[in-house]
Formats: structure tokens, sequence, C-alpha cells
């Protein structure tokens, strides 16, 4: 049965289908290191820790990014009306950053990440090594290649069609996306001014322009869920976005508290970055207000949840968790500690990962031909893993929190010569790993249920 | 929202107010780097510390601690462990013989890898991290221990 308004619409499939194996291989990885804070030398040997971190975070970069992909060749040809500009450029780019990403995961596995750097000749042109952005220079060239046909595919689709707000929405964010990465390429030698503009990377993609990736895909799947008016959820989107931009371009400055940086951005960071929650809580509002407005009762009620429950978590994780440590005299102690761990999980998996579930909950029946939602007995499976996986992260980020709490108490609060040493101190934190790593199973099995949830059927009568 | 509040409305504030703090942000970043030689101690910076800094990325030190509170949290923050292993007279014997010593093998304890830095390495990633102690970071960390 062919339910896709537009055929090729159908491209996303391999991008969605490809993020989910992504992400199982994350959550394997966080596993692992979950249970080196605690037993040290468990696999000290065969993935050492700093492998397992840089896998576990690429690998969540990497399926995001087919994840907004995926979104973006879904959404776009039926936001536009008219047919994707070229869906075999979509195929081929699918595949070249596939390969790529999976050539890098095995390079960081299979050799020592100094050789990495030499076999793809770092020297030349050194990026490598830099969180978040450990990738060898020749992936980030590719990841700017690929970046570019698919904004070149969508913007050809979007100039022969129709522009909507959702349209340009998401296209800002996408180009942004990728002018931002731009700054990853700029690695100068003074460790002052490298770490200033890593920023420009890291915070002006997660607390800046992905928002307005996140924004144009809630807004469309809204849309979809509640039939409201367009008028009115465009209107929304507008507005949340606006306080998302303007609140976080310089609540850049959050960063800059410690960086041989001057002392306004004390004031300046802790000010706008305060106000990064409110975005976050209108998304909340709006998400709500919409469903209880809602036009239609949409079959799919598991993709309804994901998107009530995507601005929920966005907004604790993001919103409550960043604004905890956000304010300069908070963050001089907090600075660098589980603090931080936690609100990077819940932040991540709230607003992200949830979004991405969110659209692909919305999208895969119609991909795969099977109409507006998927079996009752189907969505039952896939809102068990929604429940597991978000109750598993709050309690992930209470611990990681706990944590935190301790560590600062202990390591950062009492003076030189009283304070506990790092290693000390993570002694006396091993319970809180310990149920973190209890909530990371727990989070695993959720995982578990919600891509089961894929082959669930009506039972045979 | 009421009905006097339309989209277009809505849609000048988001690119109006966007393109508004983006150039302020601009501006003050400009500003900033134009502030950080006074801060940063970038005369300093001599070639053994930007091989150390080099040596550092290679090796994915980041991976697992932290420097200036960025990084994993995993393992200790070095941006001023020049400063509590021995500083001046001490640090460098401290940390050439910490380096060959890895792995330390004491089961169950988070262990570090060894990296195969020869001496001269090892020299320079000291430079680095002496370096690194030294940046004006508005006196974070609280205390030694980072």
């Amino acid at each position: 049965m062919n339910t896709l308004k537009y055929q090729s619409q159908a491209v996303a499939k391999p991008y969605f289908i490809f993020a989910l194996i992504l992400f199982v291989g994350q959550i394997l990885f966080g596993l692992v290191m979950g249970l080196q804070y605690v037993v040290g030398d468990f696999l000290a040997g065969a993935i050492p820790f700093n492998v397992a971190r840089m896998v576990h975070t690429n690998l969540l970069i990497v399926w995001l990014l087919f994840g907004f992909m995926g979104s973006a060749y879904y959404m776009v040809p039926e936001e536009s009306e008219t047919e994707l500009y070229s869906p075999k450029l979509a195929i081929i780019l699918f595949w070249i950053f596939a390969a790529a990403g999976v050539a890098t995961i095995l390079g960081y596995l299979l050799v020592p990440y100094s050789t990495l750097a030499e076999l793809t000749f770092n020297d030349l042109w050194p990026t490598m090594g830099r969180e978040f952005l450990e990738m060898p220079t020749i992936t980030k060239i590719g990841v700017v290649v690929v970046a570019l046909g698919f904004l070149f595919n969508l913007g050809m689709t979007i100039l022969k069609g129709r522009k909507t707000a959702i349209n340009m929405v998401l296209m800002t964010g996408l180009i942004g996306l990728a002018v931002f990465f731009l700054f990853s390429f700029y690695n100068p030698s003074n460790l002052a001014l490298d770490k200033f503009y890593w920023w420009f990377v890291v915070h002006l993609w997660v607390e800046g322009v992905w928002e307005l990736i996140m924004g144009a895909i809630l807004a469309y799947v809204l849309i979809k869920i509640t039939g409201v008016d367009r008028e009115v959820i465009e209107k929304w989107l507008y507005v949340i976005i606006a306080m998302a931009l303007i609140s976080g371009i310089l609540g850049t400055g959050h960063h800059f508290y410690w960086l041989t940086t001057p002392e306004y951005w004390q004031w300046i960071g802790g000010v706008f970055s305060a106000l990064e929650p409110l975005p976050f809580f209108a998304m909340v509002l709006y998400a709500f207000n919409m469903v209880n407005r809602r036009r239609r009762e949409h079959p799919n009620k598991a993709a309804t949840l994901w998107a009530l429950g995507t601005a929920v978590m966005a907004f604790l994780g993001a919103g409550v968790w960043g604004f905890l440590h956000t304010l300069a005299p908070v963050n001089y102690y907090t600075h660098g500690t589980q603090i931080t761990a936690a609100h990077g999980h819940m932040a991540f998996y709230g607003a992200y990962a949830m979004i991405v579930m969110t659209i692909i909950s919305y999208a895969m029946p119609k991909l795969r031909g099977i109409g507006e939602a998927n079996c009752n007995r189907a969505q039952v499976r896939e809102m068990w893993g929604f429940w597991l996986m978000t109750v598993a992260m709050v309690f992930i980020t209470l611990f990681l929190t706990g944590a935190g709490v301790l560590q600062v108490w202990l390591q950062r609060l009492p003076e030189s010569g009283e304070a506990l040493s790092f290693m000390a101190t993570q002694d006396k934190l091993a319970i809180f790993y310990w149920l973190r790593e209890v909530a990371g199973v727990v989070f695993l099995l959720g995982l578990i249920a919600y891509l089961t949830s894929f082959w669930v059927t009506e039972k045979k009568a | 929202m009421s009905e006097s509040f339309t989209k277009g409305m809505a849609r000048n504030i988001y690119y109006g107010g966007s393109v508004f703090f983006l150039l302020i942000f601009l501006a003050l970043s400009f500003h900033t780097t134009k502030e950080m030689p006074k801060r940063d101690h970038r005369e300093n910076l001599t070639e053994a510390v930007e091989r150390g800094k080099a040596l550092w990325e290679e090796n994915n030190c980041i991976g697992c601690h932290t420097l200036i509170g960025e990084g994993a949290y995993f393992a200790p923050e070095l941006g001023n462990v020049f400063d509590r292993r021995g500083g001046e007279a001490n640090f460098k014997a401290f940390f050439s013989g910490w380096m060959k010593a890895q792995p330390l093998n004491i089961p169950g304890r988070r262990q570090m890898p060894n990296f195969h830095l020869n001496d001269e390495e090892i020299d320079d990633l000291a430079e680095f991290l002496k370096w690194t102690s030294k940046m004006d970071t508005n006196n974070w960390p609280p205390n030694i221990e980072g």
C-alpha cells in the first residue's frame, strides 16, 4: 500500500533506520563507560575509556544528523508541495555519509587514536583531538560535502515549491548547522583561542540552530497530528525560536567565564543563558495547548506522546538542568563536574533524541506503507519504549546530579589542603555511579522495546 | 495568543531579534579576541608548547580528562596539574615518571593507557600543561584539586 503524498519522501527511510542503528551503538558504549566509572579496568585494554567516550558522543552526533536529514527529506517535499529536487542525490549522499561514519568509528576502535591521526595526515591540518570534534580532518571535509549536497537538494526543492514558515525555519537551522561547523576547521595553537572558537560550533549548535530544527520538526508534527490551523502553529514557532536565539546567542557567554576572557561575559552570559529555559517552557505550553485544541483524533497516539514528551524533557534537561549551573557564582564550583554530565544527558535526550523519535514515530508508518499509524499493539509496545527510556533518563540525570552535588561538596568547596582529591572523591561517588548504570540498563531495555515495536503486528483473529 | 499579534509580527521579531543579537555577539567576540592577549600570555607560547598541544590532541587526552573544566569527567582536571604536582621544581620529574608508569594495573582502578611517548615528547607535553596552568582563568578552579 502506498501512503506517501510525495514519492520522493521515501528517501527519508534509510536515514531513519541508520540513525536508530547508530543509536543502539551509542547506548552500548554508554553502558561500557558507565561500568568503567566503577570497575575502572573493565575492558581497559580493548576499549579504553577515551575511545568509548569518543564513540558514544560521536555516534550521538552522527545519528542525530542522520535523523535531522531524514526529517528534512520527509518534511520538505510535503511542505513545498512538490517532489524532492533529486532523490538520487539524497541516496548517494546517504551512502557517502554512512560509509564515512562507519569508517571513522572503526578507525576509533581498531587503531590507537594517534595512529588514526597519522593515517589521516592530521599534522597537515590539525583539527582532531578536541571534545566532540574528534573525527579526522578528512571526515570533517566529508561532512561539509554531504551538508552542501543536502542543502542544495533541499534548497532547489523549496525554490520550486511553497515556502512555508516551517520550511524557512528548518532551512535556516540547517544552514546555520553547516556554517557553524566550519569553525571546527580552525584550531589555533593558542589554547584560549582554540576553546573560544570551539564553542562557536558546540554551543551555537545545541543551544542555537539545532533548536530551530527541533522547533520546525515539532511544528510540522503538531500540524499533522492535531489539525490545528497552520497560521496559529507557525506563529508560535516564530515566537519560540525568536526566544531561543535571542537568549541563546549571547547565552554562549556562559562558556566564557573561565577562559582568559573579559569578566563582562559573567554578566552577559549569566543573564542571557538564564533566559534560555523560556523557549523550552513555551514549547511545553504550546505542545499541550495544540494537542488540547486538536481538531482531529489522529490514530497515531505514540507520535503524540513523543511530541509532548520531547517538549517536557527538553524543558527539564536543557532548561531547568541548564539553569542550575549557568550563573557564574554557581558555575565556579560546578564547572566540569558530574552536574555538567547530568545536564548533558537529559538535554540531548529530551531535546534532540526525542524530537528525532517524534518524527520517526509519525513518519515511519507512512514510509513503510502501513498507513496513518501502526496497529494498536505496536503503539503500546512503542509507548513502553518511550516510558522506559524516558524514566530511565530521569533517573540517570538524578543520580548524576547526586554525584555532582557530592563531588562539589567534597572536592570543590573546601580550601586547598582540605579538599579531597579527584580520585578520592570519585571513590565516594561509587553508589551513584552504580545506580546510574542500573538506570542505563533499564534505558537499554526501553530501547529494545522501542525497536521491537517495529515488528509487532495485530494478533491474528 | 491574541489575534492582534500576527504571524508576520512574530516572524519580524525572529529575524530582527536574531540578527540584532548576533551582531552584538560578533562585536563582543571581536572585542574579546582583542583583549585576550592581555590574559592568555601568548608571548610565552613556545614551539615546545605548540608541539605539546598537538600531542595532547593526537592522543585524545580530552577523552578522559578535563582541561579548564571542559572534556570528560573520568580523570583529573589537568589545567592546574602543573601546580598540583610539583610546580617549577618538581613537575617535570613527576610527570615523566607518571607517564612511564602507565598503565598502573591496579585491579579495579581506572586505568590510564601508556601512550609510548619519548622523553622529548613528554617534555613538550609538560611544557603545554605548564603554559596552560599560567593562563588567567578568573581564578578557576576554586582550589588546587581542580
